[in-house]
């Protein structure tokens, strides 16, 4: 009875990755912070000169993307979503969108209204 | 007999397959997402809107007297760093946990732990920090906006650091076999979404100017 | 042996009974009771609200209330219905039924049930008891900044609401992981999504709706409350703070907080309809998909409450159309209704004639929301009592009629009684008159000009014939709350004989076992092959099923019972109390305590360990 009574804690969290697999994805994060820390110092300091003037009118587009990397391996790898199958991704992955949607929504309805409502500017 | 055999077949029955707890801390995770959300739309909406100084990046003025940006990036890049090696160590606990190696299990456990105390530690040290140089909570919005939406990753972190502490006083105890490593994955993951929610406040407070 | 059936024995004598029974109780059923208790008699608190409203506008320049207690009476009545009532009697429904429906013997987590209802127990008490103070909540159900802020509203009322709120939005958060998981993983063997009754679909619906709207409002509680016990500027102008961030984060609450209100209602309508017009649901996956519709856009409309804050041509253009999308998959279930009862062999028993005046009621509520879907038009109608008359409409002619219509309906199931169809069909009457009477002038009054939330009104206006009306109205339905109680309280006196376990020849689940259910619902979980599975299981006897015998009360263990949630719950309330009138550290610390305390103990407890008995 107590066999059968555990039979579901074995049928999960055994098709997870490996050592091998964690490491690299450690690797691959740090590297991904150091490539987010370094554009923030090229633009911050301008040097080298020419590479700060390419990077700069992108580094906000640049630094979001390799943050949502740095998201997408930790959420895939060490919380398992790739392994653990569809339901918990469907659920993370809506909340997320909805998530994202609101700050957007948010940032675009008060650039807006600071921009051209007329009642704010006048009240500025 | 049987249908004794039967009754206890039900109890642990799920219609997915999936633990009830494991899916319970993903719909928890799944909520706390519209938290933050709301929490770093506020900080985002606010950016830049502050009628006083300080401000967190460039240069601000202090009673005429021009000021350094708020911002110390290389500290906090330390603490990213931290915080992102902790996941990695979870994961090889759990997976200690998971195969029955004791050993794998505590070690990388209590290294999860050192980091995300270290972490606290540095936020501690960066709110004296900038206390010092006169941001107050109350000082401007930018102050209060930074220090809710921080603080209350901050006050996550401490949560989940209180958790895997109490996991690792039972596994000290030896009382967490691998039929119940769940009782550690859960809160992994409640660690690993407070790292990824890191992981998206590192460059929209600190490097986005 | 464990299924021995027993021929004399009523389930119900066999478990324990006694008041520590039901402080310690797990059980989905009995804390779906205690939640339809609570609920109920907070209903009745926001109804006495009203009617002092009422008596206040029964003429011009009333002088019954002054302006400050008028405040605290709208704001109370709003939050208190919405709040503490229309939502836990939902709770009531989710706790009892939902297990019964998926085939099920309780929840998920049952001692997180007992927490979730022990929270909410303690916000209610906390935001009531401010009348105590003489200081109850007088911002509004809204509470808009800044007119909440320490510098408009100093005393403790918005500290009570604050507070009171966020606890509730603890408790609303626990049950709402709790029943999501349930349905989820609980469903009995064989029953996919798409075999689930239709309460269960829409109950299922609501709780993704708190689960992703509940934390907006929380942090919009906690910048409100840091905003007055700290003095920061989140909502304040002069320290470049924004009102109007109040406003969007609130509603963005706000409005999937409406579809969190009628939902359910949505759901008990639909089980109410095929079963007394011995028809199956019309089109129930449009039902399912107009449902989840209906709650994924919800999360897009939010900024209608607020088109005159003045957001602007594009803003109000893009929230005008996602709200008249609303009404497409609205119209959908209508039509569904009206499909399930066409051609049906209609029965007009007292559930059906609430659930026929939901379809009705709801119609108007629903036309006139239409109307103000439209910037230009709801400039002219916002906060005037033309919008009390739409809300109204949709929230007591919506959601009330299906409740009650859920009370008739499940009754039977829940205490073993049948009510008494003569008293409940004056019931309808009643209610039905003096719900129209009370709201549909409210429709006139207010494109006629007449304000919300100002405590009188002049004589010159005109507007006295039609508020009298309105008063008339409000005790008429108070008089069907009262022919509803002694309804309960004569089939409760008699000795009739028990209900069977299917009086309504019902479609789900819960009708094949006993009324009352015994403590673990099901001795054996049932087998389901699709949808409507207690008409299948009929079909396939030939017509009827043998009356269900209880079985020995030992016969499926069942978790123990535990006191340990109401501990967390009270360190709960005490930390988050402690932030009434400033923060005060002492009582967050002693707060943290007991919830610590109540959570490792509650961890470290085996619910099934073997008890001393």
């Amino acid at each position: 009875m107590t066999a059968t009574a555990h039979a579901p804690a074995h049928a999960e969290g055994h098709a997870h990755p490996t050592w091998q697999t964690y490491t690299k994805v450690a690797l691959i994060l740090f590297a991904l912070t150091a490539l987010e820390v370094g554009a923030y110092e090229v633009v911050h300091r301008h040097s080298p000169a020419g590479f700060a003037a390419v990077l700069e009118p992108i580094v906000v587009e640049v630094l979001l993307f390799l943050s949502a990397i740095k998201f997408a391996l930790v959420a895939m790898f060490y919380m398992h979503l790739k392994s653990d199958g569809k339901l918990l991704t469907t659920i993370f992955s809506f909340s997320l969108l909805l998530a994202a949607v609101i700050i957007g929504a948010l940032m675009i309805i008060f650039y807006y209204l600071y921009q051209h409502a007329p009642t704010v500017n006048q009240l500025k | 007999m049987a249908t004794a055999h039967a009754h206890a077949d039900d109890h642990h029955y799920t219609a997915t397959g999936i633990d009830n707890r494991k899916l319970a801390i993903w719909t928890f995770i799944g909520s706390e997402c519209m938290f933050f959300a709301s929490l770093i739309g506020t900080y985002l909406v606010y950016k830049g809107r502050d009628v006083v100084g300080p401000k967190p990046h460039g240069e601000w003025l202090l009673n005429g007297v021009a000021q350094e940006q708020m911002l110390e990036i290389p500290l906090v890049t330390f603490g990213t760093a931290l915080l992102l090696f902790s996941s990695f160590f979870v994961v090889l606990a759990l997976n200690g946990a998971q195969k029955g190696n004791r050993k794998q299990l505590i070690g990388w456990l209590l290294a999860t732990i050192v980091c995300g105390v270290f972490f606290v530690g540095m936020q501690v040290y960066e709110f004296n920090h900038f206390a010092h140089r006169g941001m107050g909570y109350t000082t401007n919005l930018f102050s209060s906006t930074f220090y809710t939406l921080t603080g209350f990753h901050g006050t996550h972190v401490t949560l989940g650091l209180v958790w895997l502490v109490s996991v690792l006083v039972v596994a000290l105890r030896g009382k967490l076999p691998p039929e119940k490593a769940l009782n550690l994955e859960m809160a992994a993951l409640y660690w690993h979404f407070v790292d990824v929610v890191w992981i998206v406040i590192f460059p929209v407070v600190y490097l986005i100017r | 042996m464990a299924t021995t059936a027993l021929e004399h024995a009523p389930a119900h004598h066999e478990e324990a009974t006694g008041i520590w029974s039901w402080i310690t109780t797990v059980d989905h059923k009995r804390i779906g009771i205690m939640y339809g208790v609570t609920a109920f008699l907070f209903f009745l608190l926001g109804g006495l609200e009203a009617l002092v409203i009422r008596m206040q506008l029964w003429g011009p320049d009333g002088r019954l209330v002054s302006a400050e207690v008028y405040n605290q009476l709208f704001t109370m009545h709003g939050t208190t219905m919405i709040f503490l009532g229309v939502m836990p009697l939902s709770a009531m429904y989710f706790n009892y039924m939902i297990p019964l429906q998926l085939g099920a013997r309780d929840v998920a987590f049952p001692r997180l049930n007992a927490f979730s209802y022990w929270v909410f127990l303690l916000g209610g008490l906390i935001i009531n008891a401010s009348w105590f103070f003489g200081a109850a909540p007088n911002g509004g159900w809204f509470g808009y900044a800044n007119l909440t802020s320490a510098q408009y509203s100093p005393g403790l009322n918005i500290d009570f609401w604050t507070v009171g709120l966020q606890i509730l939005g603890v408790a609303s958060l626990a049950a709402a992981v709790n029943f999501f998981v349930t349905v989820i993983n609980l469903r009995a063997p064989g029953m996919g999504m798409m075999h689930m009754p239709m309460f269960v679909w829409m109950s299922f619906i609501t709780q993704i709706l708190l689960l992703l709207s509940f934390p907006i409002i929380t942090v919009a509680l906690v910048l409100l409350m840091i905003d007055r016990s700290f003095g920061t500027h989140f909502f304040v102008p002069a320290g470049g703070g924004d009102p109007i961030l109040w406003q969007h984060l609130f509603w963005l609450f706000g409005h999937p907080e409406v579809y969190i209100l009628i939902l359910p209602s949505f759901g008990i309508v639909s089980e109410i309809l095929p079963v007394f017009s011995r028809k199956p649901l019309f089109g129930y996956a449009a039902m399912v998909f107009s449902g989840a519709f209906i709650a994924f856009v919800g999360f897009g409309v939010w900024a209608h409450h607020m088109f005159s804050t003045g957001m602007g041509p594009f803003a109000d253009a893009f929230f005008a159309l996602a709200t008249m999308i609303i009404a497409i998959p609205t119209g959908v279930k209508i039509f569904n209704w009206i499909g399930t009862v066409w051609g049906g062999k209609l029965e007009f028993k007292t559930p059906m004639l609430f659930a026929l005046g939901f379809i009705a009621m709801f119609i108007m509520g629903g036309l006139s929301g239409v109307m103000h879907a439209s910037p230009p038009a709801d400039l002219q109608q916002t906060d005037t009592y033309f919008i009390v008359a739409h809300f109204h409409y949709v929230l007591f002619g919506g959601a009330i009629f299906a409740l009650t219509g859920g009370a008739y309906y499940w009754w039977p199931k829940m205490s073993g009684k049948m009510l008494d169809e003569g008293l409940g069909t004056l019931h309808f009457w009643l209610m039905m008159i003096g719900f129209n009477l009370t709201f549909f002038p409210m429709h006139i009054v207010g494109l006629n000009g007449m304000p919300r939330r100002v405590y009188t009104y002049s004589a010159e206006s005109n507007f006295e014939l039609l508020n009298k009306m309105e008063t008339v109205g409000a005790f008429l339905l108070g008089l069907a709350m009262l022919v509803f109680m002694w309804n309960i309280l004569k089939t409760w006196r008699s000795h009739q004989p028990p209900a069977p376990a299917d009086p309504w020849n019902g479609a789900t689940l819960e009708w094949a076992i006993p009324s009352p259910p015994q403590h673990f619902n099901f001795p054996a979980l049932p087998r389901v092959h699709g949808r409507d599975a207690l008409w299948e299981m009929k079909r396939v006897a030939g017509g009827t099923l043998p009356e269900p015998t209880p079985v020995a009360h030992d016969a499926v263990p069942m978790p123990n019972p535990s006191w340990k949630p109401l501990v967390a719950a009270l360190g709960v309330a005490i930390t988050l109390g402690g932030f009434i009138g400033g923060s005060h550290l002492w009582v967050h610390a002693v707060g943290l305590v007991v919830l610590f305390y109540g959570v490792y103990a509650w961890a470290f407890e085996d619910p099934f360990a073997a008890t001393g008995h």
